[in-house]
């Protein structure tokens, strides 16, 4: 028997190929291509940005891209054993590396919030991983919880010490101070607590508590001015030109002048001129809406679409609760960081720092995410692979 | 590969069915996140794409004035006047700059003025619009235009130039161009700064004006204009139409890309009547004069004398071009040239410097003194007297019981105008002035009682301005019976109050003449009349106006309207002329006018003026003339000399100097000499200043 199951899985893993999710896979790849496309476009007329080779961050965002790719391929390879043995570590990782981001000196302020470590070629974000290692251990301590009680659904104290394990990174990233990723987080917190079966009452209250830690951060201004005024800007953007009301304006304007069949690549004035500021990164999907028009921007979120679903499709189908949890924390994640990035740029969020998945620039946003693209896929296999044993 | 739906049948471990309904949840959560996107998405690129175009297109272009280079003046012979020189000036765009981020904007003014050289406090300042909020005081605002690029600084070297325009990614809205600046190479050392004038940046209220009156204030913005002088009379032609280039720029406002383009019409060049060479000396004679009155005693005041201001006007009596006009003291116009500052801007307004943005020849307005004596004459001899008319030339002649004196008391005897005139006998007009204002109703309290001397000085046009191309021209005041009465209704309050309590040192002649002002100074007394016939009182003109009398004798009685400008050149090179214009011919008989030039020959030849003319070829250059010198309360007198030949009238007015011949005289005959090239008593057309 043993013999027999070996030699099955041996088969399995050479045709494992066959059975990556390619809907998912095609989806990711298309969302990068098309961003490595915008990002050129946004940055090849500005030597200031690119020293003066046209093609630098097209090259880089490839680059990325292609190293994120291995990342994807060694987690959707690995057995599911060793991902549980070193999300501990992972953890304590991204937790590490969000105090080191505190240190002054070590930590560069960008835009307001510390949340970069430079290092010597390259600058590293650990917020971005620390999206994906937040998912992966509340989903690993829940899922030990329910396999050694033999329970379907969680229990209060499995919940309460899932959150506290996501309190740590959370209240780091406060600090940064960085809302985008704090408002993150908390979706994909819900988004794994909601699926770990609780009950209802649990879920309503949490909701309560989510509003209430609002409305407390907001009296006690915990927030800071400029994180008010960028609230206040997205409700009113003529009420501060100068400050983010003018992103928040320029990007309105250039996705308007796209149209339904936008301005041509490289043919966007509000692109080519530099009118909408970070439109490599945070803001690249307004190159998308005034290049591409409503048949490219669109394009993007109906490929985020096919990701969602594909990666919805991996929770419902995966073959344990780890699993479930895992492709759940990873939907949630992915599914609120591209509407509020898009969101922004369209003028119907408020303007936080976060990239677009797999669109935007940045070398960390691109690991964490195609990391996690090669978890659901580890995810999706071991499902598949399970059906062909039985 | 599986396409089981989702919430299909796992053959394996079926998912527990909360998880499953919560994972539903989610999906359908998220997908209705992203309609939401796609409905805004919908609403940006369909529904609102017109207008954000339009948002674009007003974001990337710009419309770029080309300005005009402005026209130069050059005087009669094209020699330039006022020309314009190439300068690197820095501007900053408004613009541009306060659409950046706060920071930003900050960060690239510093790094300007550490550039420059300046402190960012004092640029900061210079980039900001007068009355907006944190905005300095004029000049150091900026009062133009807001979407005109503000000039910081000129004249900056080659070197901070070019760091400017390699480094523009760290200078948004800043930029380093070539601009025509005003330059004044004052040829022979001329200044004319009050023929000429300046320029000063267009304010904002000047651009409303202008939009109200319904031209286009865009064409406008980036304008000097023209504030004083024949700049600020000729603006328009002088100022061309600048071109409009419309450009592409970026969010640093750096243009990419030219759109279209009209090329700028550049400004006509205006030719003036002035000839260098004779301003250049009329303004050395002047200057000279002033300061030799001011080393010479004055025996009346027993000190030396003041002569804080004077003027001077050269005039063509065929035409009325006025071939030079100065007035002191002057000013540099090239101190308004880039900005002014305020201590520059102080000193052209102050006192103590003797206000030299007051142009005398123009706005002086000063008793005429007995230069105003041929219009009496002309005024007498239309109204009963004739050449036949002889009158006794006493010391002095008694109104009531007061004696108005003649000039040094001298008596002379019985005579007629032409002697009259020569030799400038005050007691002879009195006599006439008396006897009209009897035979008007004497101080009755008729106050439109025809009186024909006054009527008489403003058919000589008097009283008003003589319409000279020139800016704020002052027109100078008749004092007749009709102003009599509204001056007493003014001042009446005033004097009653003095003459009831007279202040403390008061002297006994103010007293004196407030008590009787309170009760009947609106009264024309024969004082007033007498004092009439010859310049003296109330009665005020501007050199100019004096230069127009003076030429309607030499050319037999037309009044001109004086002008600056000869003609303008268009950019093409067609050339336009100004034809003289005439405002009438003056009431009086060509005989009389005759009688009148015949007698001011003797001025310098036997009258008042001779001592200074000694060995003037009179016979060669036949000179006419009439010296004045007027009395004003409290101040020295004001020295007058009127002269003319048949074809110049030259008039000079300093005044607390004196005698019109003891002030003016040397002045005005070396003036004559340059004219006419006289040497001596030799006359040689070609040592003429005025000779090709």
């Amino acid at each position: 028997m043993t013999t027999m199951v070996s030699a099955r899985v041996r088969a399995d893993r050479r045709s494992a190929l066959w059975q990556v999710d390619w809907m998912l896979v095609i989806g990711v790849v298309a969302l990068a291509a098309i961003g490595a496309v915008l990002v050129w476009s946004a940055t090849f007329q500005r030597p200031a940005l690119t020293g003066g080779d046209e093609h630098a961050y097209l090259v880089k965002h490839a680059m990325n891209f292609g190293l994120g790719l291995v990342l994807a391929v060694a987690a959707a390879l690995v057995d599911h054993r060793w991902v549980r043995i070193l999300t501990p570590f992972a953890y304590l990782a991204a937790v590490a590396g969000l105090v080191l981001v505190l240190v002054p000196g070590v930590g560069e302020v960008v835009n307001g919030s510390r949340s970069w470590i430079r290092l010597p070629g390259l600058s590293v974000q650990p917020s971005e991983f620390a999206k994906l290692t937040v998912i992966v251990a509340m989903a690993l301590l829940i899922a030990e919880r329910l396999e050694v009680n033999r329970h379907d659904d969680a229990r209060t104290v499995d919940i309460v010490q899932a959150l506290a394990i996501a309190a740590a990174p959370v209240t780091l990233v406060v600090l940064q101070p960085d809302l985008g990723t704090v408002m993150v987080m908390g979706a994909l917190v819900a988004g794994v607590i909601a699926v770990s079966g609780v009950s209802k009452r649990w879920l309503l209250g949490l909701v309560a508590a989510a509003v209430l830690a609002a409305a407390v951060a907001l009296e006690l201004h915990v927030l800071k001015d400029y994180q008010l005024a960028r609230f206040a800007a997205f409700a009113d953007p003529s009420q501060d030109p100068r400050g983010i009301g003018y992103n928040v304006n320029q990007a309105r304007i250039a996705i308007g002048n796209g149209g339904v069949f936008g301005q041509g690549l490289f043919h966007g004035s509000q692109t080519q001129n530099s009118f909408v500021p970070e439109q490599h990164t945070d803001f690249v999907f307004t190159v998308a809406g005034e290049e591409l028009g409503l048949l490219g921007a669109g394009g993007i979120i109906l490929l985020f679409a096919i990701v969602l679903w594909r990666a919805c499709r991996i929770a419902v189908k995966a073959r344990d609760t780890f699993g479930r949890l895992v492709a759940t924390g990873i939907v949630c994640w992915f599914g609120f960081q591209a509407f509020e990035n898009i969101g922004m740029t369209l003028g119907i969020m408020p303007v936080t720092g976060l990239p677009l998945p797999f669109v935007s620039y940045g070398g960390s946003s691109m690991f964490a995410c195609l990391l996690a693209v090669g978890l659901l896929q580890n995810i999706h296999l071991r499902a598949t692979r399970t059906r062909h044993v039985r | 590969m599986s396409w089981s739906p989702l919430l299909g049948m796992d053959p394996v471990r079926k998912t527990p069915l909360r998880p499953r309904l919560r994972l539903l949840v989610i999906q359908v959560l998220l997908l209705s996140l992203l309609a939401t996107l796609f409905g805004r998405l919908w609403w940006l690129q369909v529904v609102a794409t017109e207008q954000l175009q339009q948002a674009a297109v007003l974001n990337r272009a710009r419309e770029v004035l080309v300005p005009a280079t402005r026209g130069s003046i050059v005087d009669a012979r094209g020699r330039t006047l006022v020309g314009n020189r190439v300068s690197l000036v820095i501007t900053v765009d408004r613009a541009v700059i306060t659409k950046l981020p706060a920071a930003q904007a900050r960060a690239a003014l510093s790094r300007l003025a550490n550039v420059l050289g300046q402190s960012y406090a004092e640029l900061e300042a210079r980039t900001k619009l007068c009355g907006e909020p944190g905005a300095s005081k004029p000049p150091v605002c900026w009062n133009g235009s807001p979407y005109q690029p503000i000039p910081v600084a000129k004249d900056v070297s080659e070197q901070v130039a070019i760091e400017i325009m390699e480094r523009r990614e760290d200078f948004p809205g800043i930029v380093a161009d070539s601009a025509a600046l005003r330059a004044y190479p004052a040829p022979y050392g001329m200044n004319a700064a009050h023929v000429l004038g300046y320029l000063s940046p267009i304010t904002t209220g000047e651009l409303d004006a202008i939009e109200q009156s319904g031209a286009d204030p865009v064409t406008h913005r980036s304008d000097l204009v023209g504030r004083a002088g024949v700049e600020r009379t000729y603006d328009r032609l002088l100022r061309g139409t600048p071109g409009v280039k419309s450009v592409t720029v970026d969010n640093l406002g750096r243009a990419n890309g030219v759109e279209k383009q009209t090329a700028p019409v550049p400004g006509s060049t205006l030719v003036t009547s002035i000839d260098a060479r004779l301003q250049a000396l009329v303004e050395r004679e002047l200057r000279t004069a002033i300061m030799t009155a001011r080393k010479t005693h004055d025996k009346i005041t027993e000190r030396k004398y003041v002569a804080d201001s004077g003027a001077a006007v050269v005039m063509d009596t065929t035409t009325g071009q006025v071939v030079a006009m100065t007035s002191y003291p002057s000013y540099d116009p090239g101190v308004w040239v880039g900005g002014i500052s305020q201590r520059e801007l102080n000193a052209l307004y102050s006192q103590a410097a003797g206000t030299p943005l007051l142009s005398r020849a123009t706005q002086g307005q000063l008793a005429p003194g007995s230069t105003f004596k041929p219009i009496t004459t002309a005024g007498a001899m239309t109204n009963g007297y004739s050449k036949r008319t002889r009158l006794d030339c006493s010391s002095f002649f008694e109104v009531g019981n007061r004696r108005f004196k003649n000039y040094e008391s001298a008596s002379h005897g019985m005579m007629s105008f032409d002697q009259a005139l020569a030799l400038s006998c005050d007691t002879f007009f009195y006599r006439i002035a008396y006897n009209l204002w009897l035979d008007e109703g004497g101080s009755s309290g008729n106050v439109d009682a025809r009186d024909p001397l006054v009527e008489m000085a403003k058919k000589w046009g008097l009283g008003r301005p003589t319409g000279i191309d020139l800016p704020s021209e002052s027109g100078g005041r008749i004092a007749d019976r009709k102003w009599k009465k509204e001056y007493y209704d003014a001042q009446k309050d005033y004097y009653c109050a003095l003459a009831e309590k007279p202040k403390p040192g008061m002297s006994s002649f103010l007293k004196q003449f407030a008590r009787e002002f309170c009760v009947d100074g609106w009264r024309y007394r024969a004082g007033d009349a007498v004092n009439f016939a010859i310049g003296q009182g109330d009665t005020t003109l501007t050199p100019l106006q004096l230069a127009t009398v003076y030429s309607a004798l030499s050319n037999g009685g037309t009044l001109w309207q004086p002008r600056v400008a000869e003609a303008h050149i268009s950019p093409a090179g067609h050339r336009t002329p100004f034809p003289p214009k005439s405002r009438g011919k003056v009431p009086v008989p060509d005989s009389t006018l005759r009688y009148i030039d015949d007698a001011l020959r003797d001025t310098v030849r036997t009258g008042t003026a001779a001592w200074k003319f000694t060995g003037f070829p009179l016979d060669k250059v036949p000179l006419r003339a009439k010296t004045g010198t007027a009395e004003r309360y409290g101040k020295q007198t004001t020295s007058w000399l009127a002269s003319y030949t048949d074809r110049y009238a030259v008039v000079m007015m300093i005044s607390q100097a004196g005698t019109g011949s003891g002030a003016s005289g040397d002045a005005v005959r070396h003036i004559w000499e340059g004219i006419y090239g006289i040497k001596g008593n030799t006359v040689d057309p070609r040592a003429s200043v005025l000779a090709r």
